[in-house]
């Protein structure tokens, strides 16, 4: 789960790291309140993507008009796919200097990464490819975190010296996001030196683990529902599915990661367009088969689907019938090309034959078959109520 | 011959007595794996599918001197499972269970450290399986069959695929490793290219991979180097948009790193042959 800009910052400040003064508005009228309680403020659209600020998400306001005309520009602004649903309203900062602070996860290492660099505010991918030298790297050991000597040595390598204390300090807090929240990403860019002499998070970033989503339940209840997020995907994880939304129109139904990318892959081969990524696991049991097939022609889209299951040990004539009744209950009437394989496969294809579902021995063939399906039939009704007849 | 795994290998179950345990222990049986023991905290003493359970695996390595291990407990304690088996002198520690927290995992490499002998394949994999002979994990025996070609995955049904193809060909498997699908695991693929390489009996690799971090790309560096090994890859994820998870935790593309082209670029720099459709791979092969 990637956290908004307000709700980093406030699990920040549970942390112990200062962050400015700052409320959060859903309407321009809450954006001029929040200028008249903090005066002059940066009204920042909040979306889970970094680049909002070169996409006119961030505005100053001087006045509460100002305020209240950010507002109104940037919610329900899209930007890069995300609808704004609500600003940020903090307090402007006097900047003496930014700096970069961050921690990820390097995967080559398997492991924890922690970097600082004095030139904040930047694209810090940008920083690694010009100025590689300017990073200062540190792998914090994972069961006691970094060390205050092995801080002190970053913070003199970055350059930093002047600010060994407080960024000791810091450094050691944002850490916490780790060990306390499964941090993935727990990064403050820029981290503000302030003409005061105050180090202040200007930016926050992050990432909670989806993995240890049951360690965190708090942050789920409390941010899960900000942001709308994909219609289709949130209903396909009200339904426990694991599922992604594409923009083209062939759904997609898999069992296993791997085989459901796999398949994407031979339907835009085929020339077709992907709808989705529907990973529906292992058993490939009838009634995950209609969960996916019902989420999957929730999008108005969706021209046909193709499913594409393996069996190990799963058995064909099982999943066959499965996707008979989970068709028959959703009365799907669009094109439908299933392959399987796995034990009894012969007799799972001859259920699929017998029930006007076109069978298909292999991933390749299914996906040509269900693009020249989807290519040449007219959009027409998706259900009994609607039309009929489409399907082969 | 075969890497890591033969019909010799002592193994033994940890979390047995669960139903994914119990189902999978009885398919590694059937295969004739050496199954000596299980573990199951508060079940020592029981017998379970004709074998001692044990309450740990320090106690079930003293009375059975099992060697390897295959996991099946719940996500929120396999991470302790890992560790529990690396100190109790297992070697081969195979990790089924999907869903381990990332930072979990971390801990555990940095754990394994102190362990230089214990080896870890997964977590969130299908495990491995030396066809004829042995196995560990999920991979169904029925599509594998004894031969030359070592197979090495971070998917598991594609996996299944694969291995079917080749057996249909006629092509039988050295051993198959299910490396697995998180961001943080055990054995890559380049460890697994090493092992096959030295072993006398594989002579030709299939590299099943998949978007996401570059662990392909390491494995292309050392096969560029020279290999006797006729290798053969496949990238799954060509389509997949950047920034979103496609099922696998670490099937993600961040920024222009780990896309199936960078990736399919490695191996053929290397002078792998790369497969654009599994349908693909058998004709590679051969």
């Amino acid at each position: 789960m990637k956290l908004l800009e307000y709700q980093a910052k406030e699990v920040l400040s549970t942390l112990g790291i200062a962050i400015p003064p700052g409320v959060v508005a859903r309407s321009p009228d809450e954006a001029a309140a929040a200028f008249d309680r903090l005066g002059p403020i940066a009204v920042k659209a909040q979306v889970p993507v970094g680049g909002r600020g070169k996409a006119g998400g961030i505005k100053l306001a001087r006045t509460a008009d100002e305020a209240r005309q950010a507002a109104q520009q940037i919610i329900g602004m899209d930007i890069k796919g995300f609808k704004v649903p609500l600003v940020y309203c903090e307090s402007a900062l006097e900047i003496e200097r930014e700096i970069y602070v961050g921690f990820t996860v390097d995967r080559d290492a398997r492991a924890n990464i922690l970097l600082l660099s004095a030139q904040g505010g930047m694209d810090i991918e940008q920083v690694a490819e010009e100025s590689p030298g300017s990073l200062a790297r540190l792998y914090p050991n994972p069961w006691r975190g970094p060390l205050d000597f092995e801080l002190a040595q970053l913070v003199y390598d970055a350059g930093l010296g002047e600010l060994a204390r407080p960024l000791t300090t810091l450094i050691k807090r944002l850490y916490r996001a780790i060990p306390d929240y499964d941090a993935l990403i727990a990064e403050i860019n820029p981290l503000v030196v302030t003409r005061n002499g105050n180090v202040v998070a200007g930016d926050a970033k992050l990432e909670i683990d989806e993995n240890a989503a049951w360690r965190h339940k708090d942050l789920e209840d409390r941010y899960g529902s900000v942001l709308e997020g994909d219609p289709y995907e949130r209903e396909a994880k009200k339904r426990g599915l694991t599922y992604v939304s594409l923009d083209g129109d062939v759904g997609i139904i898999g069992n296993g990661a791997g085989l459901c990318m796999g398949t994407l892959d031979l339907v835009q081969r085929a020339g077709g367009r992907p709808a989705n990524f529907c990973d529906i696991g292992g058993g490939a049991k009838a009634e995950v088969v209609e969960n996916a097939l019902a989420v999957i022609l929730m999008n108005p889209k969706v021209r046909g689907v193709v499913i594409n299951v393996f069996g190990g040990i799963t058995r064909g004539d099982e999943v066959a019938k499965g996707v008979v009744t989970a068709r028959d209950n959703l009365k799907m009437e669009l094109p439908l090309v299933v392959r399987l394989s796995g034990t009894r496969e012969e007799e799972g294809r001859e259920i699929l034959r017998q029930n006007g579902i076109e069978p298909g021995v292999s991933g390749w063939e299914a996906a040509k078959k269900i693009v020249e399906l989807t290519s040449s039939s007219p959009l027409v009704g998706r259900s009994g109520q609607q039309g009929r007849g489409v399907a082969e | 011959m075969s890497i890591l795994l033969d019909g010799s290998t002592r193994v033994i179950v940890q979390g047995i007595t669960g139903r994914e345990g119990g189902f999978h222990t009885e398919q590694m049986q059937d295969l004739g794996t050496k199954v000596v023991g299980g573990t199951s905290p508060g079940k020592g003493g029981m017998t379970h599918l004709n074998v001692p359970v044990f309450n740990t695996v320090a106690d079930a390595v003293k009375a059975t001197g099992a060697t390897a291990s295959g996991i099946f407990v719940p996500a929120p304690f396999a991470a302790d499972a890992i560790m529990e088996a690396a100190a109790a002198g297992i070697t081969l520690i195979v990790c089924i269970t999907e869903g381990i927290p990332i930072q979990d995992m971390i801990r555990v490499r940095d754990f394994l450290r102190g362990y230089p002998q214990a080896r870890l394949i997964g977590a969130n994999c299908p495990g491995l399986i030396t066809p004829g002979q042995a196995k560990i994990g999920i991979i169904p025996q029925r599509i594998t069959s004894p031969g030359p070609v070592g197979l090495v995955s971070r998917s598991g049904t594609l996996t299944y695929e694969v291995a079917s193809a080749l057996s249909a060909a006629g092509l039988g498997q050295s051993t198959i490793v299910g490396i697995g699908g998180d961001p943080v695991l055990g054995l890559t693929f380049r460890d697994v290219v090493e092992l096959f390489e030295k072993d006398p009996a594989t002579t030709h690799i299939v590299l099943i991979g998949e978007i996401g971090g570059s662990d392909e790309e390491h494995a292309a560096e050392l096969l560029a180097r020279g290999s006797r090994l006729k290798a053969v890859a496949f990238i799954s994820g060509r389509t997949a948009p950047e920034g979103k998870r496609m099922g696998h935790a670490g099937a993600i593309i961040s920024g222009n790193r780990g896309t199936a082209k960078s990736k399919e670029e490695a191996f053929r720099n290397a002078g792998v042959a790369v497969a654009e459709t599994t349908d693909e791979i058998v004709g590679l092969l051969t």
